[in-house]
């Protein structure tokens, strides 16, 4: 039976397969940036459709914002006209046939497991930060641990050695 | 309807095409963005379990947590592979995977 949301579903998932395909078939490198951008909005859309508004705004924020961004700047502090030179490795029909045997592997224990199923039911933003802030607050602190560990070690990589220029 | 096979097809699909880039593409900003695509993946099967499966609240509410926690670790790798790939572009200049030999013997 079509429904709205199944309707929703394909459209959004039309753009995450077609912005990731984008991204590992194009010969541009930075129409590659822009369908990571076009899959990450169509994975909020995936997260929206699940009742996930939060994870949805967090996705778009951090992905749709942060992450291209800054792989933009990547691209842009590197040589851009590299680029055109670097396509396609000339292993790429091993590189489809793994991929092919991937999917059909995850695909083949989806269909072969039937996962106890209920009504797509929807969590509350109290519930979601109650469980955040009590039963896992301690890898919450972790985590921001981490990123702050993360973000000095870039810093300290990219400066030069010894502290010269 | 949506079902859960729904987003579990997508979420492989699109962790198969993660592997393909990883696999056949040279630039290590593009191989970046593949690994991007596969965290990805992972999270629309999470977020799939979350709302479709047989679960308690408290259940579902780590579903969503494990996601919140995927997308941090993910900028934190970005973060850290970005920084290693400028420093080789500024080392080697090139950003090509196949020039970086070094600890090849």
């Amino acid at each position: 039976m079509i429904t709205p949301s199944l309707i929703l579903f394909y459209v959004a998932g039309a753009l995450t397969l077609g912005g990731a395909l984008v991204v590992v078939m194009s010969r541009n490198i930075v129409y590659a940036a822009f369908g990571l951008l076009a899959s990450m909005v169509g994975v909020a859309g995936l997260f929206l459709l699940a009742f996930a508004e939060f994870l949805a705004l967090a996705q778009l924020l951090i992905y749709g914002g942060a992450v291209v961004i800054v792989i933009l700047f990547a691209l842009m502090l590197t040589r851009i006209e590299d680029f055109e030179s670097l396509s396609d490795h000339p292993q790429w029909p091993v590189a489809a046939i793994v991929a092919i045997a991937v999917f059909g592997v995850i695909a083949a224990a989806i269909v072969g497991t039937a996962a106890p199923e209920s009504e797509r039911v929807s969590l509350s933003f109290t519930a979601l930060g109650s469980s955040l802030f009590t039963d896992w607050a301690v890898a919450f602190e972790v985590a921001s641990l981490v990123l702050l560990v993360a973000l000095i070690g870039a810093v300290v990589m990219v400066r030069s050695a010894g502290g010269r220029d | 309807m949506l079902e859960l096979a729904h987003f579990q097809v997508i979420s492989a699909a699109l962790f198969a095409i993660g592997v393909y880039g990883v696999l056949a593409r040279r630039s290590a900003v593009l191989i970046l963005m593949s690994i991007e695509l596969m965290l990805n993946a992972v999270n629309v099967n999470l977020i799939g379990f979350a709302a479709f499966g047989d679960f308690t609240e408290g259940q579902r509410a780590l579903g969503q947590v494990l996601i919140i926690f995927v997308i941090t670790i993910a900028a934190a790798e970005l973060a850290l592979a970005i920084a290693i790939i400028l420093r080789l572009y500024r080392n080697r200049s090139s950003v090509n995977v196949d020039d970086m030999n070094v600890m090849k013997w």
